[in-house]
Formats: structure tokens, sequence, C-alpha cells
């Protein structure tokens, strides 16, 4: 007699696949939901809901064209320094993520909807999206030829909650009460409370698996498609072909060649000269140089990234419902679109979930830009002619020129805002959500329940406007521990209104990440996590030269 | 060389010493007052409390800063310049990769642009008031007022992507012939000649001139020497006090000061080091750094000294 059942919530590839395509065509939310949920039930009749790595392989196969082995790339990525790092769990920036996936495999990985696929494990199950049994496959080794066990992936998930590793999802790990190997290729995850997401925690880039007991991450030891070659932090990495890799005749490449170009004009002419063939954060203004090289193209990536307005609720004038609903609708969104972004941004809700992806709620009315009523508000609150500064920095990605916007838009309604440009150093740790006024950018999230615990939650460190709701923070832990996705779904689109009506939050678009690239390389996609096929181009790109 | 000479070095080495002191003491206090420390940086946008100090207590960042310069300066003592923050390699390895690659630029950029500057000084000082000169005067003007980075991108566009001829990018490790050592160093190496050029060139011209209306030049040329052997015989050896000076201040730019060049032909070089390290808030290798760059300034200055000192033959046999 067991309880363990398969899980139900989750939905394969193909599905998902089908419901996001539906969605972006217009069709219902209750409609993709009713998919949904036959496909839930589909797949819990057949038994298992994740393909098998070999069909998986098949569908990418077939997906992008069959591939060409062989090839060196080099590739430029935007920021370097002595920072830089292998271990997994310190991950900071795109170039890191990026080299992390060269080197190490997860648990589960995102596919290029962010719905979790099956990586090293073989099988999930759950009981009551509390307890979690993960069957790791037998067949894979690691660089050093060790082969994959429980003991690796207990150590590679319990050491972020040491403090001295320094890892970047502490607090996302702090919900992982017990990890312990229950065989030699069966870890079990008991959670303090119910998560039916725990899989696509799994895909994020900090939970790589490394070798049990590893203090040198610089040698990069993973079981990943590709071995460290050189690694020299601040100046390049050479990852060379891992020919014992455990998904047959992957990866098509022999070497990739990573560097990284802080300043954009150059790392737009290495690409264009043919120093590199592909390069990450396109400022919008160069992809016209791109567009224009018929060897090179440019892949635009619509993605859950945002740049925000923060307007504390716990301050004045933020306290003031009225004023926190009139900086809103002083946002002039497709301005911003246009001049700021030159139109690859998609505009945004007032709240963090970007159209098309999982849970975004198509019922809640658009707010659109209205400085009329903003007056109104600001003088219904008694604040039509103050003054007040706002905190602005090249660290949150457009958001000096966002603030410019806004201070024009401002003074029609009357309210003067004095804008405070900030410089990027030490802008995170001093004035991030420190002021009544204050621009924040959050980078896309594994999923829903990440965003809103991690951004939302009253008592979130992180929640940027200090805003408090109590039937918000009810919603959440409900939704974590259901596992109908069809409940699931109401209650993301419930906590979106919220977030949209009560938050001091203002989202005026969400930023596409733009790539540039050499026509050469094929099989390249975009992906919502990032640029560079949400880091994880290494596997599946070739060179057809 | 005697003992007068060796009494200079002698002190100037002294005074060296201090003077490095009392930089690193400068540089750690500025350092420490810079918004945000190693543990914060280290962590990110998304650190808890909890970690900071974790960090902290590990980095050793919550000592009092004077007793972390005094640990810092006693491992100094002993040749243990002590482990970067950021990634906890040793600052001696991190420094070593960096180190070979600068002075190969700045030895690169030296040996075209100095002898460039002499010819140009040279020639404007022979023909002052003349065409020649003022239009080298112009030239060499409007080099040293256009911005590097202007004339770096600039040079990128023209010379890599729309020609093609040359490498948008310098690698100081992939280089196997001497005809790739070209294409890789001609762009940096011709913006930063650029920019010292047109000082050295001012400053050998106006060296020259000075000696050139001097009396025995004046004896010279009416005994009828040749002009060229009047400058290179007797005008030069006796200008080569102020040129040495202005050649040693252009090369200890190139030793610390070329940011800019490095970072638009991504050139892995000592100065980006530093900046990471000052983005970074890592002290030991801010300190190693400066030290570094301070060094070697003064020892260029010294040795432009002893130039000017051994040229003088009343100095020198004083």
């Amino acid at each position: 007699m067991t309880d363990h059942k398969d899980t139900p919530e989750l939905i394969s590839g193909p599905d998902s696949l089908r419901v996001f395509e539906g969605l972006n065509r217009g069709m219902s939310r209750r409609n993709a939901l009713q998919m949904l949920g036959l496909a839930g039930v589909a797949a819990a009749g057949a038994g298992s809901l994740f393909g098998s790595a070999g069909k998986l392989f098949a569908e990418e196969a077939t997906a992008g064209g069959k591939g060409k082995p062989g090839g060196k790339i080099r590739v430029a990525g935007m920021s370097s320094s002595t920072a830089d790092t292998l271990d997994p769990a310190k991950g900071a920036l795109s170039t890191d993520y990026a080299r992390h996936y060269m080197f190490y495999n997860g648990l589960t990985r995102f596919d290029k909807h962010l719905v979790p696929q099956l990586e090293l494990a073989e099988r999930i199950d759950n009981v009551d999206a509390t307890l979690w049994t993960i069957t790791l496959r037998k067949d894979v080794t690691f660089h050093n030829g060790k082969g994959l066990s429980a003991a690796d992936v207990v150590f590679s998930l319990s050491r972020h909650k040491d403090p001295l590793t320094g890892s970047k999802v502490m607090p996302l790990m702090e919900q992982f009460a017990e990890i312990k190997a229950t065989g030699p290729n069966e870890v079990q995850i008991r959670l303090s409370a119910p998560n039916a997401e725990l899989p696509s925690i799994l895909a994020v880039s900090h939970l790589l698996i490394v070798p049990e007991g590893t203090t040198d991450f610089n040698k990069g030891i993973g079981t990943g498609p590709f071995t460290v070659g050189e690694f020299k932090p601040g100046v390049r990495s050479v990852a060379v072909r891992n020919k014992n890799y455990w998904k047959p005749g992957l990866p098509y490449l022999d070497e990739i060649e990573f560097i990284a170009i802080a300043d954009e004009p150059s790392r737009v002419n290495a690409l264009l000269s043919g120093d590199v063939h592909m390069i990450n954060e396109v400022n919008p203004r160069s992809t016209t140089r791109i567009a224009a090289s018929p060897k090179h193209r440019v892949v635009d990536a619509p993605s859950g990234n945002y740049t925000d307005l923060i307007i504390r609720q716990d301050q004045l004038p933020g306290k003031s419902p009225e004023f926190t609903q009139a900086m809103k609708l002083l946002l002039d969104r497709e301005q911003v679109k246009s001049a700021v972004f030159r139109g690859f941004a998609v505009v945004g809700n007032d709240h963090p979930i970007a159209p098309g992806s999982r849970y975004f709620n198509t019922d809640l009315p658009q707010t659109v830009y209205d400085p009329e009523k903003a007056k109104f508000l600001l003088k219904k609150a008694g604040m039509e002619s103050i003054t007040m500064p706002v905190m602005a920095s090249p660290a949150a990605t457009g958001s000096v020129d966002i603030a410019v916007l806004l201070q024009q838009s401002a003074k029609q309604a009357g309210l003067k805002l004095d804008v405070n440009r900030l410089p990027s150093d030490g802008y995170w740790s001093n004035h991030w959500m420190k002021h009544p006024l204050s621009f924040g950018n959050i980078n896309p999230r594994p999923n829903a329940d990440v965003m809103f615990s991690q951004f939302f939650q009253s008592k979130a460190p992180w929640n940027e406007s200090g805003w408090q709701n109590d039937q918000f923070d009810q919603l959440l832990m409900l939704a974590r521990g259901e596992t109908d996705d069809a409940k699931r779904a109401k209650m993301y689109g419930d906590m979106q209104t919220l977030v949209h009506d009560h938050c001091g939050i203002g989202v005026p678009v969400f930023i596409s990440n733009i790539d540039g690239v050499d026509q050469r390389i094929k099989g390249y996609d975009s992906n919502p996590l990032g640029g560079f096929m949400g880091y994880m181009f290494a596997e599946q790109v070739w060179l057809d030269a | 060389m005697n003992s007068h000479t060796l009494w200079l070095i002698c002190r100037r080495f002294g005074a060296g010493v201090v003077t490095l002191l009392i930089v690193s003491m400068v540089v750690f206090a500025i350092t420490a007052v810079l918004p945000g420390d190693a543990a914060q940086q280290s962590l990110g946008q998304f650190a808890t409390p909890e970690q900071v100090a974790a960090l902290r207590l590990k980095l050793g960042l919550d000592q009092p800063g004077v007793l972390r310069y005094l640990h810092w300066l006693m491992n100094l003592l002993t040749g243990d310049m002590g482990q970067s923050v950021s990634n906890a390699m040793p600052v001696g390895e991190l420094m070593a990769g960096r180190v070979p690659n600068t002075l190969m630029l700045a030895g690169a950029t030296a040996l075209v642009s100095v002898p460039l500057a002499l010819i140009l000084g040279i020639g404007s000082a022979m023909g002052r008031g003349g065409r020649i000169d003022s239009c080298l005067s112009f030239i060499t003007l409007a080099m040293v007022a256009v911005p590097e980075f202007l004339v770096a991108t600039l040079a990128v566009l023209i010379f890599a992507v729309n020609l093609g001829w040359l490498s948008a990018l310098s690698y100081a490790t992939d280089i196997t012939s001497p005809l790739q050592f070209l294409r890789t160093y001609a762009l940096p190496v011709m913006t930063l000649c650029c920019v010292i050029v047109a000082q050295m060139a001012r400053m050998t011209r106006a060296a020259v001139i000075d000696q050139l209306d001097s009396p025995y030049v004046e004896m010279a040329r009416l005994k009828g020497v040749s002009p060229i052997r009047i400058v290179l015989r007797h005008a030069l050896p006796n200008a080569i006090g102020p040129i040495a000076n202005a050649i040693a201040l252009s090369l200890s730019y190139l030793l610390g000061g070329v940011v800019i060049v490095e970072t638009i032909f991504n050139y892995p070089g000592i100065a980006s080091l530093m900046v990471d390290a000052v983005t970074n808030r890592d002290m030991a290798l801010v300190q190693a750094c400066t030290m570094l760059f301070c060094a070697a300034y003064l020892a260029l200055v010294l040795l432009a000294d002893l130039c000017a000192i051994l040229s003088n033959p009343r100095l020198r046999n004083q």
C-alpha cells in the first residue's frame, strides 16, 4: 500500500506548448485550464508525467533539426570580474549562469516555456506536495569519473542552508526541512510546508549538482556537457566537449570560449567583426546595426525581467493609497516601451507575472496612463503640490530614463519629482527599497510561487514596497499546497489582482532580452529566463560552417 | 657613477618606501569609506543579513579598520600579499596572470611611441615656426584632445568591423605568429600612441628649442656645423633631462591608467583588475595594485632623474 502518486499539477512539455500557443492565439484562461486539466488526467493515466530521456531528445531533435557535431565558437557575455565563479551557489550574473550550465546539470531542467523537465532525476514522486522522492539516473558520471549518487545530491542541496556558503538562493532553501539519501540513487526531501512547484525550484542554476565534498569549485567538476579546459576569473573560460556525456549525441560543439565584454558597443563590434559568434544584452539602439549585417541576426526573447517603481507603503507619501494609485497612473507604459526600450519590451500591469507566462491573469484590466485621474487622486490625498525625490540608477536597467519620463508626466499632474541619479556601485545595498520612491530591477524567477514568496509576501526580506496583505499571504500558502492546477491558476490570478490593486509596485514594462547571433549558429532559440537561451545554449547549439 | 649618485639613489629609495606606506594608508582609508563592504558586494542584491554577518566574520571584516590594516602590513612584510576575497585566490597569483599582459602592451606601445615622439619633437624643433612645425603641432594637439574611447571605438569600427583587417578584441594568450601579434596589438597600441605621443613630442620640442637658443649652439652654427649634427650631437644630449621625465610620466600612465583601452579591447591587464578589486571591495587586491602602480611610478621617475644626472657631465662628475 502506498500513498505515492504522480504529480498531476505538472504538465509535460508538449502539453504546455499547446497551452502556451493557445494563450498566445487568444484562448481564454478557462479553455486553457480545461486543456491543462485533461493533460493532467492523461498523464496520470499514463503513469509518468515526464517523457523518458530518450523521448525528450527525440523531441528536441525534431524541433530544431539534427545538429552537426564539431566546431569551436567564442561567446561574449556582458560582465566579468575577478568575482566570476564556477560555484553554482554563488552565481550572480548571466556570465556565471551560462558557465554553470556548461559544466553542471540540475535534477530538472527548464524547457523553453519554463516547464521543468527531468534531467539528472529519472523520476520525481510526492506525497501531498510535502514529501518528495527523487530517483536519480544511474548512468551518469562526473568529469572526474565518479558516478553520480544520492550523496552528491544531498550535499549539493544542503550546502545552501549554511550562511557561509554565500548561496544566492538561501531564503528559497529554508523550506527544505530535511534532505536525506534513502538509497544509493534515491533522495528524499521533506518540505516544511507543501510546495507543488518543487520540480521547477530544482531547475534553477544555483541548485545544479556538484560532487560531494567539493571545496575547490574552480575545477568545475560536474556532470555537464562540457569540461573545464581553462578558467581564469575576469579573463575567460574554455569549455571542452565532455566525451562521456550521458546524453547520447550531445553536445555538438567541440569547444566554447567564453569571455565577457562589458562595454556594449565593443561587444556589438566584436560580433560584427566576426571575433565572437554570440553576444547577449544588446542595447535596443544597436539592433539595427546587427540586423543590417547579412551575417548576423537579432534574437528578441520576451522575458519576465522588469524594472519597477517602488512606492514604500510604510512611509509617507506611499501610505496614502491615492498617492500610490496616482503614481501607477503616471507611468506612461507605451512611451517607456517605445522610447526607453525601442519596442523591445512588453507592457506590464503592476504585477510581476509577464503576459504569456504560466498563470498570467488575462482578466485583469490594464492600468493606462491617465494624468487627469492622477491629478484628481493627488488632490484628494492633499498632495497635489508636493516635491518628492525619486532614486534611480543604471544598476536598475532603464530606470534613469523611466524616472525622467515619469518626472515629465508627474508635472502634468502637478507633482514635482526630483530625479536622483545614483551610481550602480553600492545601489543595491544602500538605496534599493530604502527611499519612499525608488527603482528596483527583478530578474525572471522560475515560477510564480518563487516570485511572490521572495518579493511580495509580507514578511519577505525583499518585499520591495513593504506592503502588508493577509489575504495575499494566505492565498500564497494555499496555492503552494494546492495540487489541482485549475484552482492554483485561480489563486495566482487573484494574487495578481491584489498586487495590481494594492501593492506599492509599478511595473511599466517587462524588458525583452536581446541577443546577437552569428547566422552560422544553428539550434538557437529563446527562453523567458534570460538571454543565451536562458543561459542554457551550450548543450543545444551547433556551428554550421 | 660616484658616491653622490649612489647616495641619491639610496635617499630616493627610502623616500619611495615611505611614500608607498603613506599611499597604502590613504587607499585603505578611502576604500573603507566606500558604501558597502566585501561581504555585501559578494552576496549581491539579494543577500540576507544572516549571510552578510557570517561572511563578514569569515573574512575578518568585523574587526576594526586599523587592526585589519596592520594585519595586512605585517603579512606584506613577510611577502604574503593576502587572498582575494571575491574568489579566494592568492593575490600574487591574480597579479602574476595580469602583469605580463600589461608589460607587453606597455612595452609594445613604448617601442612605437617613444621613437615616434622623439622624431616628431625634434622635427618640429628644427623647423620651428615653419609649415611642418605648425602642422605637427596641430596634429599632436588634436590627438591629445580627442578622448581615447572615441579613438578606440572609431578605429575598431573602421579597421575591424568595416575593413576586417584587424581584430576587434585583444588577447594576451592566443598569439602564435608575428602576424597574429600585429593583428592583435595594432589597434590598442595605436590608440595608446595617440594619447601619449603628443605629450612626449611637445616636451621634446620645447626642450630641444630651449637648447637651440643657447649660445653654444649659435657658436656651432657659426662654425658651420650641419643642422642635423647640431641637434643630435650638441642640443639633444643636453635636453635629455626633461625628455626623460616626459617619457617616464607617459610610461607610468601605460602601467596603470589604460583601463579604457583594456575595457574596449577586452584586454586582461592590471588596470581592469584594479577596477574589479574596487568594485568588489577586495582590499588586499586594491592595495597590491596600488602598491604596484605607485612603485612603478617612483621607479620610472627615479630612472628619469638618473638619466638627467648621468647625461650631465657637471652633475655626473660632481
